[in-house]
């Protein structure tokens, strides 16, 4: 017998068309199922202390219903993005960057990368501008509107630095395989040493600067980028060595916004 | 039509945040590296899914979650909520009249986070990395178990009106010493974890219920003792990725131990 008139054995090819349907519909639900179970908490906690915290009405529902679609939507959009493009491009890039050799590119890039992403974000032109606001309310700087914006942008700077300063680090770090722990308690150590000599307005801003940093869209680029480096040297583990850019990404902010806070 | 004025401002804002990442790719890709991107049409369609993605996801957020979010920060920290409790009616508001307040941000703040989208690549990444030892959903919620702790112990800080750095300090006396008995594999998941918690999601909300707090109880200020929540979202989730890592191994330990008896 012919092996394709053989009963017994299943032919993908000649699925029905309801079979790819469904196939192709899975392929759409999973991600949108998997995007659901995401927003899932956030609508449980809202709905609860509204009605039965607040005892309050939910207004609008219609309104919250779309939105909600929407953030479905686009979280999976978002993933599906993710594999298309942050983390094959952050991988490659590392591995392309290795085959070259040239460690001082490799190091110009990571500075550059933190340096470029983080004097961007938007979360951070909030906080400085905050904290301009804070520091001119306490007499450190001047009223003027001047003087409060140049404090911000040399606070924004600061920060940037501060990144692609850690980012250089952390690829330093994986090159020569140093263990991570080491450096990031060195670096809590320097954090709490300033912490005594910083002025106390700018230690509660310092410490969330940490945690600004980072955005959506250089988080999965910078992961993607330590572990292809630790993928494509030889005798590094992508879990031990490839994680890690993150976390002195929020550390290093921390120690230049009180050293600026100190210098100022 | 004005939503969807909206929507393409929020996807022009997007944009350059993107912008300057794409820029310093591509010239380091162009210039630098001189070699062409593989697969180029796929990795601009990805790009293009990412922008369209992220802008559909905070444009929902805006629309469905965050008024109400930020207006229930705003009322639970109000005054005519919290001395509508009977210990607080008598004058002095003591820590404990604040409950609600303590149970709403350890909520939200764990909500938020199984929502970010951030925390989600890198789960997905670290279960690749680990052949699919340490779990998407896993890892997820351990994170955001420890934004609940933090957020939580963060509310209990402007309320009582303690200094930060006491807080953060013993936090990384915690850290040190889970870091000395936690398996080694675990330690630099961890020590990221705690960076990608705070993004878009956790920040607006968890910001307002802080400054709202500040502003209501007396003798706080809101520029000294509003900021300092984003600071516990980070470090405590560096503590439950350990503990997470800690609880797999005792599990497979004693799984192991049952199967030799």
């Amino acid at each position: 017998m012919h092996p394709a008139d053989n009963p017994l054995v299943s032919h993908p090819r000649k699925a029905g068309p309801l079979k790819v349907f469904f196939s192709k519909l899975r392929k759409v639900a999973e991600p949108l199922t998997e995007s659901a179970l995401a927003l899932l908490p956030i609508v449980l906690v809202i709905g609860f202390f509204q009605l039965a915290v607040l005892r309050q009405p939910i207004p609008n529902l219609g309104q919250m219903l779309w939105g909600a679609t929407l953030v479905l939507l686009g979280l999976a959009l978002f993933v599906r993005g993710l594999q298309m493009a942050l983390f094959p491009i952050g991988e490659e890039m590392a591995y392309n960057f290795v085959r070259k050799g040239n460690l001082w590119w490799l190091l110009i890039f990571a500075f550059t990368l933190g340096f470029g992403t983080t004097a961007a974000e938007p979360a951070l032109i909030a906080i400085a501008n905050e904290a301009a606001r804070i520091a001119s309310s306490g007499q450190v700087i001047g009223n003027s509107v001047d003087e409060q914006s140049s404090y911000a942008l040399g606070l924004r700077l600061t920060v940037a630095l501060a990144v692609g300063f850690a980012l250089v680090i952390g690829v330093f770090r994986i090159l020569k395989g140093w263990p991570v722990q080491y450096l990031i308690i060195g670096g809590y150590l320097g954090v709490v040493i300033m912490t005594f000599f910083a002025p106390p307005e700018i230690i509660g801003i310092a410490y969330d600067s940490g945690g600004v940093t980072t955005s959506t869209v250089t988080v999965p680029l910078v992961a993607a980028l330590g572990i292809g480096l630790a993928h494509t040297i030889h005798g590094r583990d992508p879990l031990i060595d490839g994680f890690g850019l993150i976390a002195f990404a929020s550390l290093t902010p921390m120690m230049f916004v009180m050293a600026y806070g100190m210098i100022y | 039509m004005e939503g969807l004025i909206h929507f393409g401002y929020t996807l022009l804002s997007m944009l350059r945040d993107v912008l300057p990442i794409a820029v310093i790719l591509f010239g380091f890709q162009i210039l630098v590296l001189r070699r062409r991107i593989n697969n180029p049409t796929r990795v601009a369609m990805g790009m293009v899914l990412v922008l369209l993605g992220l802008t559909l996801f905070l444009e929902g957020l805006e629309m469905a979650l965050f008024p109400l979010g930020r207006l229930m920060a705003e009322q639970l920290t109000a005054p005519e909520f919290i001395y509508a409790s009977p210990a607080g009616a008598g004058g002095a508001v003591q820590w404990l009249d604040y409950m609600w307040v303590y149970v709403f941000a350890g909520a939200i703040g764990f909500a938020t986070t199984v929502a970010e989208p951030a925390l989600l690549a890198v789960a997905i990444k670290a279960n690749q990395v680990s052949g699919g030892t340490i779990t998407v959903r896993g890892l997820r919620y351990a994170v955001a178990l420890g934004v609940a702790v933090g957020v939580a112990l963060g509310v209990f800080r402007i309320v009582t009106g303690t200094p930060i750095h006491w807080y953060i300090i013993s936090g990384y006396i915690v850290v040190i010493i889970q870091t000395a008995i936690a398996p080694k594999l675990i330690i630099p998941l961890a020590y990221d974890s705690g960076g990608v918690t705070t993004s878009t999601v956790t920040v607006p909300l968890v910001a307002a219920l802080g400054l709202g707090l500040a502003e209501t109880i007396p003798g706080r200020s809101p520029i000294l003792d509003g900021f300092g929540l984003i600071a516990f979202a980070s470090l405590f989730p560096i503590m439950t990725v350990m503990a997470y890592a800690q609880l797999g191994e005792w599990k497979s330990r004693r799984l192991k131990r049952r199967n030799e008896e």
